[in-house]
Formats: C-alpha cells, structure tokens, sequence
C-alpha cells in the first residue's frame, strides 16, 4: 500500500513539509497584515435589523434569524453525525459503574447546578451573553458526569423519543422555515410580530439536539474499545 | 502592532503549526488532535479581526460563524475519533 | 401555482424534502428504504421545473427576506439547474440499484438517511450563494460521504474513511481561512457583491490560494488526489458512484462560481498552473489505472485523470465555449462513472472479487452489466455520439482558439490511455476460462440501472447543443464572466 502517511517521512520530505509550512505561514501573515486596520463588517447592518428580531443579542439574532439558513444546515450536520456515529459504533455500551465515591458525590452537587446553569443561559440568551449552543453542551456534560458516576444510564436509551429529540433542532428550523413561506414573504422569515417567539422556540428545540447529540457523541467513544489496555482485556473478555 | 491583528497572528501560526503536525504525524488521534488545533486557529482568526470594528462592541456576523463552525468541528471530531477506534480495535481483533 | 413562486418553491423543496425524508428515515428505520425511493421520485421533477424556471433568467432567492449581505441568498442559474437535475437523476438510478445491492446487508438502515442527507448537502451547493453557507454545507457533505464510505465496514474501507476525513477536513479548514481573510477585507460572505468591482482592498492572494487549495483536496486534483483512490474502491459500490460522479464535482462547482465570480480576474499564469496540475492527472490517473489489478481501483484512478480534464477549464477560461464544455464534461463523466462504478459492484457481488485477472467469463454470467461497463468505457474514451465527445471536442475548440493548443494534445493522449484501460477489463472479460459456480444472484434492476446510465451518457451528445444554449443564455445574472 503506498500509504504516504504511515511511513517515517524521509529527511528531504520533512524538510519539504517544513519549508512548505513556513511559506504558507508566511503568505498568511503578510494577508492578515494587509488587511485594513478598522472594518465595521456586518455589524451596523446588524445593529439596524435587531429591532425586527426581538432580541438586543446581536450574536443570537445573527444565528437564529439573519444567518438561520446556515444554523438550519448546522442543525443538519449534527443529525448526520449523530446516524453515522449510531451506524459505525459497534457493540452495547459497557455499563460504567465505577463505584468512584468522589464522582459520585461531584455528580451529585454539580450536575444539579450545572442544569440550572443551562437553562440560564438558555434562557439569557435572547437578551445577553448565552445561547442554546453554551447551553447545549453543558447540558451534555452534566449528563456525561451523570454517565461517569454511573448514574442516568436512561439517557442511553434507543427510543423514539431520543431519536425525536436528536432531530427536534433540524425540524425546528425546517418548519420554522416552511412556516415563513406560508404566512409571511419568504423560507426563514419570522413575520415580525411573531419573531420572538419563534426563536425561542428555535433556541429550545436546537439546545435540546445539541446537548443530546454532543452527549451520544461522548457516549459513543465511550462505547468503541478505549485504545490500550483496557481496549485488549475487553477484547479478550469477548473472546 | 493592534491587538486583534496580534490574535490574527497567533491564530495563523496555531494553523501552520497544526497543518504541519497532520501532515508529519502518523498516529490518528495526534492528528485528530492536529486538526482541532488547526480549527481553533481559524476559529481565532475570525474573531481577533471582528474586534476591528470602531465602536464599543465587535463585529457579531463572524462569532455567529465561528458558533456554527465548532458545532461542525466537534460533529467531524466525533466521527474522526469513532472511526480511528474502529481501526485500532479492527488491527487488534481481527 | 403563482409564477413568481415556482422558482424559490422548487429551490427550497430541493433543499428541504431531503432533510425531511432524512428525518424520516432515522425516526422510522423500517421504512427507511421507502423514503430513500419517495426521495427518488420527487427530485428528478423538483429539478427539472426549477431548471425550467431559471432557463430564461436565474433565480436569486432572499432566505429570511433579509437579502444580502446581512442575509443569506440561494442562487440557480442554468448551470446549477442542469447540475441538480443530473444529481437528481443519476440519484434515482443508484437509489434503484441500492435496493437491490443492500437488499440482505444489515446496514441499509443507515445507508438511507445517510445518502438522504448527501443529496441534501449536494442541493445546497448547487444553490447556495454565500461563501460561509457554502463551507458549512460541503461539511454536511463531506462528513455524508465519510460515514458511507466507512459503511464498507471491512477495516480498509474504515481506514480509508479515515484518511479522507483528514484530508477533507483540512480541505475545509483551508477554504474557512480564506473565507475569513475575505469576509475581513470585504465585509461580505455573498458572491455577487464579493464579485463586485472597486471594493476596498488590494486583491485577494491568500485567500484565493487558500480557497483553493482547499477545494482542490476535495476535488482531488493531482497531486493531493492521493485520498480518492482507497476511499472510492472499498466503498459499497452505489457509494462508489455517488461519490466519483457527483460527491468531487461539487468542490469543482464551487471553485467555478468562484473563478467566474469574486476571482474573475486572476492573472493568466495561476489558471496555467491549475491547467498544468489538471494535465498532470490526466496522465498520472490514467498510467496508474492501466497498473491496477481491481476492478473498483481502476475505475477510481479513471476518476483521478478525469477530473483532470475539469482542470483544463482554469487556463481556457477566457476562451468562448470551455463553460459549456466544463459543464458537459461534469455531466457526461457523473453518467458514465455512476455507470461504471455500479457495474463494478454489480461484478465483485457475483464474483465474490474484482481481480481485473481473474474476471474470466464474466461476459457470459453478467452481460448486461458487462455491457454498461462497455458503453460507459466507450463514452469515457470520447466516442461519438457520447457527451465526452462532444465535451472534449469543445475543450480542443477553445485550445486552439486561446492558440494553446498545447493543451488539446492532453485530451487526445488521455483519450487513448482510457482506451487503454478500457480495453484491458473488456477483454478479461471475454477470455474463456473454466466458469466457477456460486457468488450472489444479481438482480434485474441492478443490472438495468447501470446500462441505463451508460446509455444516457452516450446518448448525452445528441442533446449537447440545447445543453450548451441553456449554460451559456443566464451568465448576466452571475455580475462578472471573463470575456464574454
């Protein structure tokens, strides 16, 4: 197999790469320094439609309303990664209990706390700092230290209703979108009294999938053999 | 020399030093590793030069950008780390 | 139907209807085949209306009613049209074949979803006018066209899988750099106003090398094909053909838009140098295909010297007709390859192996499939009537009319190689060995769909001309065309 990359790179091939690797870093630095040194970008634009969105969150609003069509996407390419991950990991998940009392007892106060974290910032994140992606994933960790002390093993369930919740973000977006065309002007578009609501709804629904699929993909590494020597003894149990 | 071009600059080197770690590397998860590297480098850039607006708050358009591309980031770290652990319980099993 | 409507309706439904049966068909895993089919069916007029709608002047679709660049536009014009239509089409053929090819193969609930989600991803290319939006879908599809490639689930599909991940995601990394030097010296991500004249700033080097450096690893120009080869052989052969005739077109597509558009006056050398690097492929893709022993390698190094011809667009670029030949080429080569690819799978089922050696009597077991494979040869050498023909008469056309004509004698020299290869696996069809009994029964559809596909190809020159006047009416819409 000519595989370039599993070979020790020979010296002239490294010394190639390394001199490639200086000239694109130098090509780079002398673009950026091109650049102007002040650029409003988007955010007058941005600034002067936020009274059509409902939220003062420049950054929400962007990705909820101005840029949803890329969210929507986004949305697509987490639920990909969810089915393909479903579809290449093999085996049950070994049930961890590892009867670490410290975990345990972390789980115990953090989790509790770190909920309450998520739905602040969920909830924060129409006006302020915050958002349904920060949320998201802590959700997620809260539920990978739930997993780690051996407790929620619900969550790992197959059913429907994990799969609807691994998809409501995509869904959300799609109707959101499907919903603009029938009522108001275009696909996306939040006819203006409504639009608060609407992204709410948005916010819920892509928290949800974010936090549920970040937490599979966890999980889901979890699952495969760890690489070593916990990965060969379990190999050898299966034998 | 301004600040934001300062983190533009460290992010384009996080990027060549990450490219150059994928490309010379053999081992999967150092070079899955290489590739996050290299997006936080990207990621960095796109937002120290939002920092280039006049006014008191940045330029929101590319933190939006970079919120969507870690979302994708992470997505294609999964896979990367669900298939190199494939290979390596593939060359041990079978 | 109001007028107005029909053109922004189809795009979005074309976008849309994929990720909804997508959804459909993780939720509901048993009828996931079914969704795959309804997909099928929907498509093919999906894209032949919008292509009606935008035949006259392109569409250019405000998501959210915002309008750039605050927002986000979809954008078609016959070029995208055309190109959706032949995603479409040559979808519903391999959606046929899979039926039948995963028919026993227990990963045929995660090959519905997956392929659902591709030709969303592929839609949302051929749509999109937004250099950012653009990113995130080639991401939907590369990461698509990943998982079902590791679906191939032996260890050498998984690690080839791998290492196009790698290379994709570099790839993307690159293109997302690029895109964010433009967005900081431009403050645009849309491809009208990106290609607008006058706007602030000296021009664009980094991120024009950038950009495509990134889609050229995804399109598997030589010499960073060396993903292609191992990825597109251990995929199950209807991901074999979707990938080779329609996954590496898209970076193409884009590279286009972007040498037509924001990067329309480059300097002549850089489209040399592509042009060069396109030359290299033809020969090194078709040399390394007379040296391959399996069948499935054969046809993915095939890949790798056509989509060197692509490449010949860039330093033609200024010459009349190498558009319309660009985009027959795409066409005419998604037909054939899908052909190949499927009659190559259709070949390792029933043998059990695609050692191009040992395919004795293949002719008497599998000859509709041998026959597609035949046509489908025949078209890839450029014989008349096929699109090949017609595409590679064109290219030639606008070498000699740039007195370049340097780069014909490439087409030509290519041309023959195919024959080469072409040839061999025919004829190690027809030897007559002693037959071996058993292998998998191959049914009906899985034969037909292939010759299908091969006879569209071939047929595709006789409808090159109303092709040809649809690609190059629109152009006004896309604000800047070189020499024209």
């Amino acid at each position: 197999m000519n595989d370039g990359h599993a070979k020790r790179p020979g010296r002239l091939a490294a010394t190639a790469l390394a001199l490639l690797v200086v000239l694109v870093f130098a090509g780079l630095v002398s673009a950026v320094l091109a650049l102007p040194p002040t650029a409003a970008g988007l955010s007058a634009d941005v600034g002067a439609a936020l009274p059509r969105v409902g939220t003062d969150n420049p950054v929400t609003a962007t990705l909820l309303a101005f840029r949803g069509y890329d969210t929507l996407l986004e949305m697509a390419v987490l639920l990909l990664a969810a089915v393909a991950i479903r579809a290449l990991r093999h085996g049950r998940l070994p049930v961890m209990r590892s009867g670490d009392e410290i975990l345990a007892a972390l789980a115990r106060v953090l989790v509790p706390v770190m909920v309450l974290v998520a739905a602040y910032l969920l909830a924060a994140g129409l006006d302020g700092p915050g958002g349904a992606f920060q949320a998201g994933a802590i959700a997620a960790a809260a539920g990978v230290l739930l997993v780690l002390a051996g407790r929620g093993l619900r969550l790992l369930d197959d059913g429907l209703a994990v799969r609807l919740g691994l998809a409501v973000g995509l869904l959300g977006f799609v109707a959101a979108g499907i919903a603009g065309m029938l009522v108001a002007s275009a696909f996306l578009d939040y006819a203006p009294g409504r639009a608060a609501t609407v992204m709410t709804l948005l916010e819920v629904a892509v928290a949800v999938s974010v936090a549920l699929t970040l937490f599979e993909m966890f999980v889901s590494v979890l699952r495969c053999p760890i690489p070593g020597k916990a990965a060969d003894a379990a190999d050898r149990g299966r034998r | 020399m301004s600040a934001p071009l300062l983190y533009a600059l460290v992010g384009v080197a996080l990027f060549c030093m990450a490219l150059h770690w994928v490309i010379a590397c053999a081992d999967p998860l150092r070079r899955i590793l290489a590739v996050n590297v290299m997006s936080s480098g990207v990621f960095l850039v796109l937002v120290a030069l939002a920092r280039r607006v006049p006014g008191p708050s940045p330029d929101p358009v590319p933190h939006a950008m970079v919120i969507t591309g870690i979302v994708v980031a992470v997505s294609a770290t999964a896979l990367a780390i669900v298939l190199a652990s494939r290979m390596r319980s593939g060359a041990a099993g079978r | 139907m109001n007028a107005t409507l029909t053109g922004p309706t189809l795009a979005v439904l074309l976008i849309v209807a994929p990720l909804v049966l997508a959804i459909a068909a993780f939720l509901a895993p048993r009828f996931a085949g079914r969704f795959g089919f309804v997909n099928a069916a929907l498509m093919p007029a999906a894209a032949a209306g919008l292509l009606a709608a935008v035949a006259e002047s392109p569409l250019s679709y405000a998501l959210g009613d915002w309008g750039a660049p605050l927002g986000i536009r979809l954008y078609a014009d016959s070029l995208s049209g055309i190109l959706l239509l032949a995603t479409a089409v040559i979808l519903a053929c391999v959606t046929v074949h899979a039926r039948g090819y995963f028919a026993r193969s227990a990963i045929r609930s995660s090959f519905w979803p997956l392929v659902l989600f591709l030709h969303a991803a592929l839609n949302g290319i051929f749509l999109s006018a937004d250099v950012f939006n653009l990113y995130v879908a080639l991401e939907l599809l590369s990461l698509a066209a990943v998982a079902l490639v590791a679906l191939g689930n032996e260890a050498a599909a998984v690690a080839a899988a791998f290492r196009y991940l790698l290379a994709s995601l570099v790839a993307s990394l690159s293109y997302l750099l690029g895109v964010s030097l433009l967005y900081h010296g431009y403050g645009t991500l849309d491809l009208a106003l990106l290609a607008e004249p006058g706007r602030h700033g000296a021009f664009p080097w980094a991120a024009l090398a950038l950009m495509t450096a990134g889609l050229a690893i995804k399109g598997a120009l030589f010499p960073v094909h060396f993903w292609l080869p191992r990825a597109h052989a251990e995929a199950p052969a209807p991901v074999s053909a979707l990938l080779s005739a329609l996954v590496v077109k898209a970076p193409l597509y884009v590279l286009l838009r972007l040498w037509i558009g924001p990067f329309a006056d480059v300097p002549q050398a850089v489209g040399e140098l592509l042009g060069l690097l396109g030359c290299a492929a033809i020969l090194w893709g078709s040399v390394q295909a007379l040296r391959q022993e399996r069948l499935k390698l054969l046809v993915a190094y095939s890949t790798v010297a056509q989509i060197g011809y692509l490449f010949l667009f860039f330093p033609l670029a200024r010459a009349t007709a190498v558009l319309d030949a660009v985009a027959l080429f795409v066409l005419a080569h998604a037909l054939a390859k899908a052909a190949m690819f499927l009659a190559a799978g259709n070949i390792l089922a029933c043998l059990g192996h695609d050692r191009i050696k040992e395919l004795d009597r293949v002719a008497g077991r599998l000859p509709v499939s041998l026959a597609a494979f035949g046509v489908a040869g025949a078209c890839l050498m450029g014989m008349p009537p096929s699109g090949n023909f017609v595409a590679k008469w064109l290219l030639v056309a606008a070498a000699f009319e740039s007195g370049e004509w340097g780069w014909s004698l490439v087409v030509i020299a290519g041309s023959l190689l195919s024959a080469g290869y072409v040839f061999r696996v025919v004829g190690h069809a027809f030897t007559p060995e002693q037959a071996r009994e058993g292998g998998a029964a191959i049914s009906a559809s899985m034969s037909v769909t292939p010759f299908l596909l091969a006879l569209l190809a071939l047929l595709l020159g006789l409808i090159a001309a109303p092709l040809v006047e649809l690609v190059d009416s629109p152009l006004p819409g896309a604000a800047t065309v070189v020499g024209r």
